[in-house]
Formats: structure tokens, C-alpha cells, sequence
């Protein structure tokens, strides 16, 4: 379980704020995850 | 926890390479190998489906969430170690740290935030036990497998392997809260499963992993001897799936699939255990060996699962 293709390497044409901004707002997206599913555990551990 | 310990404090990659430009976030998601994830998703998923215990929804999604960023974890802390090596194999020389798209540095901290994270978050959420055996197979394939046993032993896949089979034991933990005959019996089928599916591969890429150095099977021991360990392995797997059904923990659904897809299993082994290569020689018969080893693991589970839902 150890293998998978290689995988095919980005382009590297965009500039180093823009990747910044896709890296912040993906971590973002996941601590606002992360914050609504404790949400949704916490109702499920009272139910 | 002892893993982030060793990792944070003693151990030191060689040669580490700075990378030219920050990291990525599809990097860091190669970083968890997702396609070897998918197949840890999914048994760890038909452990706990085939737990004869009901959970509610959103926690049985939390604890396969776990078991995903925790694999995912173990993945980015193997790629971190292993850049090197990875740099010098033509099936890995891509990843994003042999590529210098990702600094080891951010590798390792994504890392560990995600074994520590995902163990801590299992342990709240579901509970402390099946966080223990996640932090345990974390270990078990980020440090015995991946700086103990690989580059030191031919046997490494044997018992490294092991880390693989935990999914549909931390599954049918997070349902159940104790460990039975059952989810161990799952364990030993994927721990018997590995050695078979990892040499048929090694069998085709034996020129890489020898230029790494890395002590495969076929490097040390020959390809006579490897395929001798593949028959051997799949003629015990047979039996050992069929376990299930003979214990009572599952029905016929399961049982009938267990033996039709493990003896295609056997049958596949035969050809490449009884064979020698030859000149010019492909490799088809391991290639498909390989090949099917992965649909039979999805299948053999998929019939785990179906079996709870369908009785005969």
C-alpha cells in the first residue's frame, strides 16, 4: 500500500504571492472545517 | 508520541535542500500519498460498517477522518525521511521534495501537525482506545517500517506491512470501543496480503530500489526466492480469509467471495511463483499480480461490508 504513480509536477508560473494567497485560503477553508465539525461532534457526543 | 519525539530531537535527514519557492498546498496534499490513502480509507471504513456496533454518523465520519490524516501523516513523515532515496528512483524522483518543491523542514511540521492532530482528535472525539492503536500504526510505519526495518532488511515489508492493516482495526475499534477475534482477524489478512502485493511490485522495479540501495527482496535474496514468498504467502492467505466465515463473524456473502477472489489471488501467484524470467521479458504476469492485488483487497472488504446487509 506503499505506491502510487508519480505525480506530474506543476508548472511554475505563478508568482510566489499568489501561491501564498491559494495556500492561505486552503488554510482557512480547513481550520473552518476543522471548527465546524467539532461543532457537529460536540451535538453528536450530547445526543 | 514517542515517534514526534525521536523525530523533533534526534534524527536529522541527510543533505537537506532548500526549496526556491514556498510550498504549495497541492504539494503538501501529494505529501499524504492520497491514492494509497483511498485504499486506508476504505478498509478503515468496512471495519467499521462490518462492526456489528452502530455509531452515530458524524462521528463514525470523524474517526475515518482520523484515520486519513493520521495515514496522511505517516505518508508525509515516510516522503520526509526518504527524499534522498526518492530522488534517485525514477518512480518517485517527481515528488515534491526530491523536486525541491517543498523544504523538508515544512514537510516534517505538516507532518507531524497531522499524526498529532489527527491521533488527539480521534482520542476526543471517539475515544482514547482506537487513538492509541492510530498513534501505534503511525509509528509503526513512520519509524519500525520506514527508518528501522526498510533499509536495513529484506524481510522489511513482513512485518513494516503490518502498518497497513491497522484501518479496519482502528474502524471496528471506533465503533466497537474493544478489540475482538474479528477486527484482528482483519489485521492478520491485510498483514498476510502486503508481502505478495508489495514483491510482485518489487519483482518489476527491482533496478530502482537497487540503485537506492533499499534491501528488497529480489535485490538480496534473488527473484527465485522472492517468488518461492509470494506462493507461500498466498497460498496462507487463502485460509486466513476464509477465517471470518468460519468463526461466525460473517455470513455466506463474504465467505463465497472470500474463496473465489483469494483462489484467482492463488491462482495469479502460481503463474509468477513457478516462472523464471526470461529474455526480453515484460514482467506481465507480476504486473497483473500486482494489479489485481489492489482491486482484490477493495473487494474482499466490499463483500465484508456487503455481507452486514445482505443475508443468505
Amino acid at each position: 500500500m506503499d505506491e502510487e504513480k508519480p505525480e506530474t509536477p506543476a508548472p511554475d508560473t505563478r508568482s510566489v504571492e499568489q501561491i501564498r494567497k491559494d495556500r492561505n485560503r486552503v488554510l482557512g477553508l480547513g481550520l473552518a472545517a476543522f471548527v465546524v465539525l467539532v461543532f457537529f461532534i460536540s451535538i453528536a457526543k450530547m445526543s | 508520541m514517542y515517534g514526534h519525539a525521536t523525530m523533533t530531537t534526534s534524527i536529522t535527514p541527510p543533505n537537506p535542500a532548500p526549496a526556491r519557492r514556498p510550498a504549495e498546498w497541492r504539494d503538501l496534499i501529494a505529501l499524504t500519498k492520497p491514492r494509497v490513502m483511498s485504499l486506508v480509507i476504505f478498509t478503515g471504513l468496512c471495519g467499521l460498517i462490518a462492526a456489528p456496533t452502530r455509531i452515530h454518523p458524524v462521528l463514525a465520519f470523524t474517526a475515518i477522518l482520523c484515520i486519513a490524516i493520521g495515514a496522511g501523516g505517516a505518508a508525509a513523515l515516510n516522503q520526509w525521511w526518504e527524499a534522498d532515496l526518492d530522488a534517485g528512483m525514477k518512480r518517485t524522483a517527481k515528488r515534491p521534495l526530491p523536486q525541491g518543491r517543498l523544504d523538508r523542514t515544512t514537510a516534517r511540521d505538516f507532518a507531524l501537525v497531522l499524526c498529532s492532530g489527527s491521533v488527539f482528535l480521534m482520542g476526543f472525539a471517539i475515544g482514547w482506545l482506537p487513538a492509541a492503536i492510530l498513534a501505534v500504526s503511525i509509528v509503526y510505519y513512520s519509524v519500525i517500517y520506514t527508518i528501522w526495518l526498510k533499509p536495513r532488511t529484506p524481510q522489511n515489508i513482513v512485518i513494516g506491512g503490518g502498518a497497513g492493516a491497522f484501518p479496519p482495526l482502528i474502524g471496528w475499534v471506533a465503533a466497537t470501543g474493544e478489540i475482538t477475534l474479528m477486527p484482528v482477524v482483519l489485521f492478520a489478512i491485510i498483514f498476510m496480503w502486503t508481502p505478495p502485493h508489495f514483491w510482485a511490485l518489487a519483482l518489476f522495479v527491482k533496478s530502482d530500489y537497487a540503485k537506492v540501495g533499499i534491501p528488497m527482496m529480489p535485490v538480496v535474496a534473488g527473484e527465485k526466492a522472492t517468488r518461492r514468498q509470494i506462493l507461500i504467502y498466498s497460498v496462507l492467505l487463502l485460509p486466513l480469509t476464509m477465517v471470518p466465515w468460519w468463526i461466525g463473524g460473517t455470513g455466506l456473502v463474504y465467505g463465497a467471495s472470500a474463496f473465489v477472489l483469494s483462489a484467482l489471488f492463488l491462482a495469479l501467484s502460481v503463474r509468477v511463483g513457478l516462472r523464471t524470467r526470461g529474455e526480453e521479458d515484460t514482467m506481465k504476469p507480476e504486473k497483473q499480480l500486482f494489479a489485481y492485488s489492489v482491486i482484490y483487497l477493495f473487494a474482499l472488504f466490499a463483500a465484508l461490508v456487503l455481507d452486514r446487509f445482505i443475508v443468505i
